[in-house]
């Protein structure tokens, strides 16, 4: 059962919105239309569906209407035509009491720039959407405290806003709009004014969340990487029309048109997918300063299996194994540079994730990443393959 | 230009004025006797009840409190009312001080409201602006006219032109705060489902306290520049003081009221302007 129901929803704006419509359904494009009566189309003929529990992204470039195509949808803006089915009841035939009952209780929303109230704290600002409701003040704040420990901020409730960093603000923009408990989710570029970093830990939050709670997400986003993380579905829009509905490998695998076709390959060519994004902190023993003993405990604090061998500068001078290590121990050695490999997997900060997959499919070592001689970190097996499983990209690249 | 007559604009206005004065005769002569018999007692009974050292006392605290726990603000009351008291003109400026009390206080019950019906609507935006500017260029005096042909002398009228003559800009900022809220914080408030009202008191209110907070301190002190005006048509207070001291070119009279007033002032707008700040974060 589908949770929302988007049926030839649009938007014109301007005056004389209907009588543009007219053109839309003659088949004129959105410059056409704009020459000839001045009205701008926003979202043309917008028909899709969200099946509940699930996280459907709606992604395009600044321009293609996927804000207004959101706001649409909980009448933030008024539709020229079309339906908004929720439940079966259509939103945008509905009078405004109604509509604030579904706003209240089934719809939330999680806006770009976060949009809290300054002038209230934390809680107060989780707690609008109960209050907003007439909820008692003791249940409201019971639930609004609860959202915020979901979103890991419990102990921040009487901070302002303006105390917080923007990661942390949108979490509270987050469990402000989960407080309600809506049924649908509606988030407007939520993470797009994030750095990349916290951009990356919000989108896998948000994926950790909803294995717990099951909402039905509208997400909005210009990004397609973000899109192929989180998205279940996926709806490219372009000048206001949906081009193409699908999972994210239909979208890799089976372009719709030329359009999609190109944005996918741009990611491709240029996304995430290099050595610097996957790596992680190598743990490493000195080789000026640790023995084999030193270099054996380390390996088995950590679990393993080998370990990298620098100097003071971090420069790189190769791998030990712990069998190596282990035997050197016992023959009371006093320095690693006997049993030391110096045959390392090497990729350098920008070499892309399709060479380290080859590379790294048959290397008994994770492989180093370096710049010049200076050891900078290691990719394991592990991030590659969840890289992966993030974006399907690199295997499309691998299949042709 | 010799075709057209001289308008009779005049004529009409004075009509307008005496038909006013006759139809609302009960109205006006009911705010004359019973809302002067109170201002009357405000100023008279009950703040010339209170003995002066409590009185500066009582401004001393909170002047101490509304200045964030500094003491400027409290040397400043408490020397500036010694000051007056000692040139022996506190009764004047316990009358000044219900003037602009009362004036200041019907000027924000009639501002706020209609500054905010000015940001709900476009057209009461379009209708009010030329009027509120016409209120605010008018010469002071003209006010007096009209008040006088309503109420007589007295208080009464000099707090009806005050209050014109002050109201603008609590209506101006009240309206300026609230479509300075971001339109993302209306968004936000919409999407939770509110009421036009819990919109307005939770979001927009709120929001707009600052400016608003503001305004009210411009009318406060609009109020207050009205008190020399105002005694011309009977006002008692410093401004009474004043106006005696021009026509006897009393120089030394005329301007320790002056000097009067201007302490006042001060004080009046540091404790508006502290209140503001502290609450405004």
């Amino acid at each position: 059962m589908p949770v929302i129901k988007v049926k030839n929803l649009s938007k014109i704006f301007g005056k004389n919105a209907k009588q543009a419509t007219k053109l839309l359904d003659e088949g004129l494009t959105k410059e056409e239309i704009l020459k000839k009566t001045g009205n701008t189309v926003g979202v043309n003929r917008a028909s899709f569906e969200v099946e509940e529990g699930e996280i459907f992204v709606i992604m395009g470039l600044s321009g293609s209407g996927k804000s207004t195509l959101v706001r649409l949808i909980n009448r933030l803006i008024e539709p020229t035509e079309g339906s908004v089915m929720i439940d079966g009841e259509d939103l945008a035939k509905m009078n405004k009491q109604d509509l604030r009952g579904v706003r209240r209780e089934k719809l939330s929303m999680v806006f770009q720039k976060f949009a809290l109230f300054p002038h209230r704290t934390i809680l107060q600002n989780a707690e609008f959407g109960l209050e907003v409701q007439g909820i008692d003040k003791e249940e409201r704040s019971k639930r609004a405290r609860e959202s915020l420990d979901m979103v890991g901020l419990g102990e921040y409730i009487h901070q302002f806003p303006s105390q917080l960093s923007g990661g942390m603000q949108q979490r509270v923009g987050l469990a402000r709009a989960l407080a309600n408990d809506p049924e649908v989710l509606l988030m407007d570029e939520a993470f797009s004014a994030l750095d990349p970093l916290i951009r990356k830990e919000m989108q896998d939050e948000l994926l950790e969340l909803q294995d717990n709670m099951k909402k039905t997400i509208l997400f909005i986003t210009h990004d397609l990487d973000e899109a192929l993380r989180i998205g279940d579905r996926i709806a490219l829009m372009k000048d206001g029309k949906i081009v193409q509905i699908g999972t994210p490998e239909e979208i890799l695998v089976n372009p719709a048109n030329d359009y999609v076709e190109k944005f996918v390959e741009d990611v491709d060519r240029s996304k995430v997918l290099e050595a610097q994004h996957i790596m992680k902190r190598p743990e490493t023993v000195d080789i000026e300063k640790h023995g084999p003993r030193a270099a054996l405990e380390r390996m088995r604090k950590e679990g393993l299996s080998s370990i990298y061998v620098v100097d003071r500068k971090r420069k790189l001078y190769g791998y030990v194994t712990a069998d190596d290590v282990s035997a050197a121990a016992k023959q009371d050695k006093k320095n690693l540079h006997d049993i030391l490999h110096t045959d390392v997997p090497k990729a350098e900060m920008h070499t892309s994730m399709h060479e380290i997959f080859n590379m790294i499919h048959d290397s008994p070592v994770p492989i180093a990443v370096v710049e010049g001689d200076k050891l900078k970190g290691i990719i394991v097996r592990g991030a590659v393959i969840a890289a992966l499983a993030g974006s399907e990209v690199s295997i499309n690249g691998d299949h042709s | 230009m010799e075709i057209i007559p001289k308008l009779p604009v005049a004529e009409w206005i004075d009509k307008a004025t005496e038909w006013t004065t006759d139809t609302f005769e009960f109205l006006f002569d009911f705010i004359k006797e019973d809302f002067g018999d109170f201002i009357e007692f405000f100023a008279e009974d009950l703040l010339m009840a209170i003995p002066i050292w409590l009185f500066i006392a009582v401004i001393a605290v909170l002047a101490f409190f509304a200045s964030g726990k500094r003491f400027g603000l409290v040397a400043f009351s408490v020397v500036g009312l010694w000051f007056i008291s000692n040139q022996e003109l506190w009764e004047e400026l316990m009358n000044t001080f219900t003037l602009v009390i009362f004036a200041s206080l019907i000027s924000v019950i009639i501002g706020v409201p209609f500054g905010i019906w000015m940001a709900k609507s476009k057209t009461v935006q379009a209708i009010l602006t030329p009027i509120l500017d016409f209120m605010q260029t008018m010469p002071a005096f003209v006010y007096l006219i009209p008040a006088v042909a309503f109420f007589s002398i007295g208080m009464v009228p000099g707090v009806f032109a005050s209050v014109i003559f002050a109201t603008p800009p609590t209506v101006r900022f009240t309206n300026l705060g609230i479509r300075q809220v971001s339109k993302d914080l209306i968004e936000a408030s919409d999407s939770f489902g509110t009421t036009g009202m819990q919109k307005l008191f939770k979001v927009q209110l709120p929001m707009a306290k600052t400016t608003i907070m503001a305004g009210i301190n411009q009318t406060v002190m609009l109020a207050l520049s009205m008190v020399v005006i105002a005694s011309m048509i009977g006002a008692k207070g410093l401004g009474q003081t004043v106006i005696t001291g021009l026509q006897r070119a009393d120089v030394g009279t005329g301007f320790v009221a002056g000097l009067g007033i201007v302490i006042l002032a001060i004080i009046i707008d540091r404790f508006t302007q502290n209140l503001n700040t502290q609450k405004g974060q």
